[in-house]
């Protein structure tokens, strides 16, 4: 069966449940926040970089389980990696979830992408991507980007 | 043929049910019965007020108070038969106190920036802190423009208007109070009639936003003693973009235009223009007739069914659903538990509104989930949003366990 419940499978709801890397980066060289003025979500997400790696990558907010197994999911693929592929992995989870494809994503992100069905979430979990991808230009601006 | 014949009563409708005048909740909706619940936000439409709008285009449809052609005269009639519809569900005086426009929001747009424009420096508006976006933000901005003071007044433990505090704070500087007769997120029923002759001993104009009661309960502006009370269609049956606003015919003389154009007008030359009196001074442009046409075949269906057997059968519906999700752990349900409309606003530990409400509709359940566009409300419950399930005629105690079952299982899918 297809339906709205298909996007709350255990993959998704475990990162719900007991999400990654949350909490603040006092001092971060990147920052950026995000809101969804319709349900007042919000997001924020810092990182830090070195030798053109993201470092550390942490989030806080307060939103529904979509985006919170989004954001938790956003810093597993961005933690350790290089700027660049960093980069590719927002814009491939970012694309899969407004245009569909999910070839290559990992399962959990796969099983996320569920919400392309439901036009009204989809912002939910875009959002922190978006974050972590505005958070990234302001390290580089900062100068923590790629030396 | 001239205005439409009023539609016969449906047959035994001893126990009241509605539910199959309702073309559209026939459907199944991923695969369960459709049950809903987000009446709040807009009612479905009963076919008689469907027919309505489809015979006025099949056989009325013309340009209305223009054309001396048998269409436009059959036009006009109906569009002004449905003024003497709605003023007398509304208990108004005079159809002449009727103004159409799209809605409640276009209704205090029309208010503020009409009553609002003599406002200055001093002047206070009031309006309760649990009001929809559409009975604040017009206040605010034109109290923005003309430098005047809003204030908000504070609400009851139980999300109520605070009476005593209103009374203080309405006084001599006071020229509007705005309230709405029944909340949309709680479905407090506000003591309407005590505000407004707390208004009028201040000398203040009083404006009641009637959208989630109009569906509700029996109203009589005369009893309520308001200067203007405004009416949704949308949420009481009728279609999209049609609403009415009423106005004593002296505060509606006091009033300047607002939208001007085609039909506002007496004479206009080169160099003056001499405005019409109410109604048509307000209604400019060319009226929505359709959806007049469909208001006043709400309001008859309305009526021929019973408001009062309608508020029944949707409280014992609401009752049960209050009850029932009250018992679920970790639910809290808002507002006051007695005498309030069929509008249930909760919430859940562990479970975002927005989340309950995906899973419910995987169930057929639809509800609404958000901050229903009252965020001064939600700061004040200290909740970011609620999920909300409000009740219509249509509704039955099974859509209330429904609702309840379906909170049930999507409680244990997120938790
Ligand atoms: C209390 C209240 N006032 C005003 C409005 C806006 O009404 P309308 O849709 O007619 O503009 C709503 C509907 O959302 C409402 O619930």
């Amino acid at each position: 069966m297809t339906g709205p419940a298909d996007l709350y499978s255990e993959l998704v709801l475990e990162h719900a449940r007991r999400p990654h890397r949350r909490g603040r980066l006092a001092g971060a060289e990147g920052h950026a926040d995000a809101a969804n003025p319709l349900c007042g979500d919000r997001v924020e997400v810092w990182v830090n970089a070195e030798d053109g790696m993201v470092k550390e990558v942490v989030f806080d907010g307060e939103g529904c389980a979509i985006s919170t197994a989004s954001a938790s999911m956003m810093t597993d693929a961005l933690a350790g990696q290089p700027i660049g592929s960093a980069r590719d992995r927002i814009d491939r989870f970012l694309r899969a979830v407004t245009e569909g494809g999910v070839e290559g994503l990992p399962e959990e992100q796969a099983a996320l992408a569920h919400v392309r069905r439901l036009p009204m979430r989809v912002k939910c979990a875009t959002m922190p991507w978006r974050a972590a991808l505005a958070a990234l230009d302001d390290a580089e601006a900062a100068g923590g980007g790629p030396s | 043929m001239t205005a439409p014949p009023t539609p016969a009563p449906a047959a035994g409708r001893g126990a009241l049910d509605v539910r199959a005048e309702f073309p559209i909740l026939a459907q199944r909706v991923n695969g369960a019965r459709l049950v809903y619940l987000d009446n709040a936000a807009t009612t479905q439409k009963p076919r008689s007020v469907i027919d309505a709008v489809r015979r006025f285009y099949e056989e009325d449809n013309a340009p209305v108070h223009r054309a001396v052609h048998t269409l436009g005269e059959r036009a006009t009639a109906a569009v002004e038969g449905a003024r003497r519809v709605v003023a007398r569900f509304l208990g108004a005086e005079s159809p002449d106190e009727i103004v159409f426009l799209r809605g409640v929001t276009e209704a205090m747009n029309l208010l503020a920036f009409t009553l609002g424009e003599s406002l200055g420096p001093g002047d206070e508006v009031v309006v309760p802190l649990s009001e929809h976006h559409s009975n604040l933000l017009p206040w605010r901005e034109m109290c923005r423009r003309r430098g005047a003071t809003l204030r908000l007044t504070p609400l009851a433990q139980d999300g109520s208007i605070d009476m005593p505090a209103l009374e203080s704070i309405v006084t001599g500087r006071t020229r509007i109070v705005s309230v709405a007769h029944v909340t949309n997120v709680m479905g407090v029923v506000n003591p309407v009639r005590e505000v407004c002759a707390l208004a009028r001993r201040a000398g203040a104009v009083s404006v009641v936003d009637g959208a989630q009661a109009a569906c509700h309960m029996p109203i009589d502006v005369q009893a309520i003693g308001c200067d203007f009370y405004a009416i949704s269609g949308h949420k009481m049956y009728a279609p999209t973009g049609i609403g009415a606003v009423f106005g004593r015919r002296a505060r509606w003389a006091q009033a300047p235009p607002w939208q001007t154009g085609g039909s506002t007008v007496e004479r206009v030359s080169t160099d003056d223009v001499r405005y019409a009196e109410a109604p048509a001074r307000f209604e400019a442009g060319s009226p929505n007739a359709a959806g007049i046409v469909g208001l006043a075949a709400a309001v008859r269906w309305l009526e021929g069914v019973g408001i009062d057997r309608i508020a029944e059968r949707e409280s014992a519906a609401a009752a049960r659903a209050r009850e029932g999700l009250a018992s679920l752990p970790g639910v809290r349900v808002f507002g006051p538990s007695e005498g309030s409309a069929p509008v249930i606003a909760f919430d859940a530990a562990g479970a975002h509104p927005h989340d309950l409400a995906t899973l419910l509709d995987g169930f057929g359940v639809a509800v609404r989930a958000g901050h229903h566009c009252a965020q001064p409300l939600a700061d004040w419950l200290g909740v970011p949003a609620t999920t909300r399930a409000s009740f219509a005629a249509y509704n039955t105690v099974e859509d209330a366990d429904a609702l309840v079952e379906g909170v049930g299982r999507a409680l244990e899918t997120l938790r």
